[in-house]
C-alpha cells in the first residue's frame, strides 16, 4: 500500500459571505495522477489554494506527509493558473525556471551557474531550449504554460498542485505536459491536476477528484467516472452525446 | 459661533459646500462602480495647471474664469491617462501617479512664477491647494451652486442609463445606449465635480469627498438609488458640519475638516452598518461557523446511520 | 563644493533612491500606494515633531516609517473587508494627510512646521543648513541623510533582489517557496518611506510621487531585464533632477515643480521613441500579421 501523502479532513473555506467549499475530505496516496473536475464555480482553484495556505480555511486539517503544511513546504510543488502572473515583467523564460529554486538557494545567495544550468535542462525537457533567452511576453500561451511546467520541474517536489495547466494551450503543447505528468507519476511523484476537459480525463488521470463545491466522488477513473456520478457533479448540465461518455460535453461551460 | 452662521455671507458658503458634498457624493458612486476611485485624485492634481495658467491670462481669481482653464487641464490629463494606459505596457495606476504628480509639478512651477510677477493680486491661489472656504465671493458661490446643482439634475435625470451604463455596459449598449457618449459625459460630471470643489476643498483632498462617501454609503444599502441618496446626504452633511468647523478659526482650511467628517461618517458606517458593517459581519460568521459544525456533524451521523 | 554642486548632488541622490524603489512600485502595481504614503508621511512627521519638539533627521525618520506602515497596514486591512484597494487608498490618505495638516494650522498641535514647504519642498535652503561629519567635513544635513537612505535602499535592493523579482513576478510561488510575503510586503513599504521622507526637503510630498513612478516608467519602456530597469531608472531619475535645476534656474521658478516636470519629459521621448514600445515604432512597424 502507497504512503499518504495528503489527507483533509472536514475542510471547508468561503469566499466573502459564501460557502464555497464545505465538508472536504480526502485522501491522495502516493504516485498517483488526480484530475481535479468540476463545473465553474465548484471551488476547484479554491480548494488547491486552501489547501496550501494560499486562501484562509473555515474549519478542518490539511496534513501533508503526515505534518503540517510548513513543515514540508519544500517538497510541495505548484503551478498557478497561467493568467495569474503579468507577462509583461521584464524577465527572460530562463530566470523564471529559475525562481522555482530560490527556496533551495537560501536568502542572500544569487543564483549559481549550476543553478542556471538546471534551469536549462528543464526548459530543454520542455523543448523550450531555443527560448531560454526569450522574453516572457513574447512567447505564446503554450509557451508560457511550459516555462511554468518547468519551473515546477526544477522544484522538484514530491507533490504536485497544478491549476489548469492544460487550458488555452495549443495541442503540442498539451501532449509534451501531459508525457511529463506522466513521467513524473511513474518515477513516484504525486501529481493533482484542476482539469476542464471531461473527454480526455479517461486518457489522462488514473485519480479523479469529482468536485462541486464538496468532494462528490473521489477514487480511480474506472470506478469513479461514470456517467452517473459526472450527472451529479454537473447537476442537470451536461448534454450527452450518443452513449459514450468518453463524448460528454459539459453544456453551460465556455 | 452663532453670530458667524447668521453672517450672510457663512450662510452661502456653508450651503455652497453642503450643495457640493452633495454632488460629490452623487459623482463618486459612479466612480465607486466604475471602480476609479483614484482617478479624481488624479484629475484633481491635473488640474491645477490650468488654475494658474487661467489666471496668468486673464489676471483674476474670479471661478468664472478658472473654473475652464481646470477644467480643461483636468481633461488634458484624464486623456493622457487613458492614452499611456491603452498603448504601452503601463498600468494605469502608474499612469495615474504620473500625471498628477508631473501636472501638478508644472502647476507648481506656474504657480511660483505667478508668485513672482502678479504683485499683490494673486494672494490666494495658494488656497486652490487645501481649500479655503471662506475666500469665496458671492459670484463664486452662484458659480459653484449652478454647476453642481446642473451635475445632480444630469445624474437625477438620466438615473437609470446610469444604473446599466454601470452594472452591464454591454448589455446597455445592446439597448442601443451609446456607451462612448456615456463615457463622455460621465468624464464630463467628474471633472465638473472636481473643479468647483478645488476653491472649498483644494486639491490635494477634493479626492476624499469623491471616495469616501460611496464606500460609507455601502454599509447601509444594497439598492443603487438608495446607496445615491444615503452618499449624497454623508457628503452634503461632511461639507456643511466641516465647513462650519473650519469657520470657526481664523485662517483654518476647509478641506481637511470636510475631510475628518467624511472619515468619521466613514467609521461609523464601517461598525455599524447594517450591510456588512464589522459588528453584523462578527456576529453572522459566528452564526456561519456554528452552522458548519452543525453539518459536519449532521453529515457524520448520516454517513454513519447508512453504513450500519 | 559650490553651492550649485551641492544642490545636484542632493537631488541626484533623490533621483537615485525613487529610481531603484520605483521599478519595483510599478512592478508590484502598487504606483498609487506612494501617493498615500508621500501623504501621510506628513502626519507622521508632523507627530514626530509634536513630540521631540525639534526637526530633527533620526525623529522624523522613525516618524515617517511609523506613519507609511500605518498607511500600508490600513489601506491592507480595509481591502482585506472587502473595500476595492483604490478605495481603501484614497480613504486612509487622505484622511491621515487631513489630520497631518489640521495639527499644523490649527493650534491643537502648536506645530509652527511650514506646510508649504513639505509639499513644495524647498532645496534652495539644503547647502546652508550643515552639519559636521568626520574626514569629509562640512555636509548638508538634507544630503547626507539622503545619502544614508541611498545606501539603505541599495543594500536591501541587491541583498534581496532575487526575492524581490519572485514577490513582484509570482507572490503565490513565492509564498510556497518559504518567502515571508507579509514582512517583506512591510520592509518595502517601509523603504518606500524612508525613501519619501528623506526626500522631502528636496522635492516634496508630491513631486517625489514624480521622482518614484515616473522614471521607472520610463524605463519599462526602454527595456526588458529587470537589472537593466533598475540601472536605466534611477538613471533617469539623476537626468531628471539635473535637467530639472538648469529649467528652474533658467526660468526662476520652483526647483521640486521642474524636475517633476523634466520626469515627465523623459517619459514623453520614452512614450515617443522607445524602439519596443514607443509610438513612433508603432505606426512604422507593420500591422502584425495574424
Amino acid at each position: 500500500m502507497a504512503e499518504t501523502v495528503l489527507k483533509v479532513e472536514n475542510l471547508s473555506a468561503s469566499y466573502r459571505k459564501n460557502t464555497v467549499l464545505y465538508d472536504v475530505n480526502f485522501e491522495v496516496k502516493a504516485g498517483s495522477l488526480t484530475g481535479i473536475v468540476g463545473p465553474n464555480g465548484a471551488g476547484k482553484s479554491t480548494l488547491i489554494k486552501t489547501l496550501l495556505d494560499l486562501h484562509p480555511s473555515l474549519t478542518g486539517s490539511v496534513n501533508f506527509f503526515g505534518s503540517s503544511f510548513k513543515k514540508v513546504k519544500k517538497r510541495i510543488g505548484y503551478v498557478p493558473q497561467r493568467g495569474s502572473v503579468d507577462w509583461d515583467f521584464p524577465t527572460n523564460a530562463l530566470d523564471v525556471v529559475t525562481m522555482g529554486l530560490y527556496g533551495k538557494i537560501g536568502w542572500l545567495k544569487r543564483p549559481s551557474r549550476q543553478h542556471k544550468e538546471q534551469a536549462y535542462e528543464a526548459l530543454k525537457k520542455m523543448g523550450m531550449a531555443d527560448y531560454a533567452d526569450r522574453q516572457i511576453s513574447q512567447l505564446s500561451g503554450g509557451q508560457q504554460q511550459r516555462v511554468f511546467l518547468a519551473r515546477a520541474l526544477v522544484q522538484d517536489a514530491d507533490l504536485y498542485f497544478m491549476d489548469e495547466p492544460l487550458v488555452g494551450v495549443d495541442a503540442q503543447t498539451e501532449l509534451a505536459i501531459m508525457t511529463i505528468l506522466k513521467e513524473l507519476k511513474k518515477s513516484g511523484k504525486t501529481v493533482m491536476v484542476v482539469h476542464h476537459d471531461l473527454q480526455t480525463v479517461e486518457n489522462y488521470f488514473d485519480h479523479v477528484l469529482l468536485l462541486n463545491r464538496t468532494v462528490i466522488k473521489h477514487g480511480t477513473t474506472e470506478q469513479v467516472f461514470t456517467k452517473e456520478n459526472i450527472a451529479k457533479t454537473y447537476g442537470g448540465n451536461i448534454r450527452w452525446i450518443g452513449e459514450e461518455k468518453s463524448h460528454v460535453v459539459p453544456s453551460l461551460e465556455q | 459661533m452663532w453670530s458667524l452662521l447668521l453672517n450672510s455671507n457663512t450662510q452661502w458658503v456653508l450651503f455652497s459646500t453642503m450643495i457640493l458634498g452633495i454632488a460629490a457624493g452623487l459623482i463618486g458612486c459612479l466612480s465607486f462602480w466604475k471602480r476609479q476611485s483614484l482617478l479624481s485624485d488624479a484629475l484633481a492634481h491635473a488640474a491645477l495647471p490650468g488654475v494658474i495658467i487661467a489666471f496668468l491670462l486673464f489676471g483674476e481669481k474670479s471661478l468664472f474664469v478658472l473654473i475652464p482653464g481646470a477644467a480643461l487641464s483636468a481633461l488634458i490629463g484624464a486623456a493622457f491617462i487613458q492614452w499611456i494606459s491603452s498603448s504601452t505596457r503601463i498600468s494605469e495606476d502608474s499612469a495615474m501617479g504620473m500625471i498628477l504628480s508631473i501636472f501638478y509639478g508644472l502647476g507648481i512651477m506656474l504657480l511660483t512664477i505667478a508668485n513672482r510677477t502678479a504683485g499683490g493680486n494673486q494672494s490666494g491661489l495658494d488656497t486652490f491647494i487645501f481649500g479655503q472656504a471662506a475666500s469665496m465671493v458671492k459670484s463664486d458661490v452662484i458659480t459653484m451652486l449652478c454647476l453642481a446643482l446642473i451635475v445632480i439634475f444630469i445624474v437625477f435625470i438620466a438615473f437609470k442609463e446610469w444604473k446599466i451604463y454601470l452594472f452591464d455596459p454591454q448589455f446597455a449598449q445592446g439597448m442601443g445606449l451609446s456607451i462612448k457618449s456615456m463615457n463622455g459625459l460621465y468624464i464630463a460630471v467628474l471633472v465638473t465635480t472636481i473643479v468647483i470643489g478645488i476653491q472649498a476643498v483644494g486639491v490635494i483632498l477634493i479626492a476624499a469627498l469623491l471616495i469616501i462617501p460611496p464606500v460609507s454609503a455601502r454599509y447601509w444599502t444594497h439598492s443603487f438609488k438608495t446607496m445615491l441618496l444615503l452618499s449624497s446626504l454623508i457628503g452634503g452633511i461632511s461639507g456643511a458640519v466641516g465647513t462650519t468647523i473650519s469657520a470657526l478659526g481664523s485662517g483654518w482650511p476647509t478641506g481637511p475638516f470636510i475631510v475628518i467628517v467624511a472619515a468619521t461618517l466613514f467609521v461609523i458606517s464601517l461598525v455599524f452598518g447594517k450591510e456588512k458593517g464589522l459588528l453584523i459581519k462578527y456576529l453572522s460568521f459566528r452564526m456561519h461557523k456554528k452552522q458548519i459544525d452543525v453539518q459536519h456533524v449532521n453529515v457524520h451521523l448520516r454517513t454513519r446511520g447508512m453504513m450500519k | 563644493m559650490t553651492y550649485t554642486a551641492w544642490i545636484i548632488l542632493t537631488a541626484s541622490l533623490v533621483g537615485l533612491s525613487c529610481g531603484l524603489i520605483g521599478v519595483f512600485l510599478i512592478l508590484r502595481k502598487m504606483a498609487m500606494m506612494s501617493d498615500a504614503i508621500s501623504h501621510t508621511v506628513l502626519l507622521g512627521i508632523v507627530v514626530a515633531y509634536m513630540i521631540t519638539r525639534e526637526v530633527s533627521g533620526t525623529a522624523m525618520l522613525i516618524g515617517a516609517i511609523l506613519a507609511g506602515l500605518l498607511t500600508a497596514f490600513l489601506v491592507q486591512w480595509l481591502h482585506s473587508l472587502d473595500i476595492q484597494q483604490e478605495a481603501s487608498m484614497g480613504i486612509v490618505f487622505t484622511t491621515l494627510f487631513a489630520i497631518g495638516v489640521i495639527l499644523i494650522s490649527t493650534s491643537v498641535g502648536n506645530v509652527h512646521l511650514d506646510v508649504q514647504h513639505a509639499l513644495m519642498g524647498e532645496i534652495t535652503f539644503i547647502p546652508w543648513d550643515t552639519m559636521s561629519l568626520p574626514l569629509i567635513g562640512e555636509v548638508p544635513k538634507a544630503t547626507a541623510l539622503l545619502f544614508a537612505v541611498f545606501i539603505v535602499v541599495l543594500f536591501f535592493i541587491l541583498i534581496f533582489y532575487k526575492e524581490w523579482k519572485i514577490l513582484s513576478f509570482d507572490p503565490a510561488l513565492a509564498a510556497i517557496l518559504g518567502i515571508p510575503v507579509l514582512v517583506m510586503h512591510y520592509l518595502f513599504m517601509g523603504l518606500v518611506s524612508i525613501t519619501t521622507v528623506a526626500s522631502f526637503d528636496a522635492v516634496g510630498a508630491i513631486m517625489v510621487v514624480a521622482m518614484l513612478i515616473t522614471p521607472a516608467s520610463s524605463a519599462y519602456l526602454w527595456t526588458d531585464k529587470l537589472s537593466f530597469m533598475l540601472i536605466l531608472s534611477s538613471l533617469f531619475g539623476v537626468i531628471s533632477a539635473v535637467v530639472g535645476y538648469y529649467i528652474a534656474a533658467w526660468i526662476d521658478t520652483s526647483i521640486s515643480g521642474s524636475m517633476a516636470f523634466a520626469t515627465g519629459l523623459i517619459f514623453l521621448i520614452s512614450f515617443i521613441f522607445s524602439p519596443k514600445h514607443g509610438m513612433v515604432a508603432k505606426y512604422l512597424r507593420p500591422p502584425e500579421a495574424h
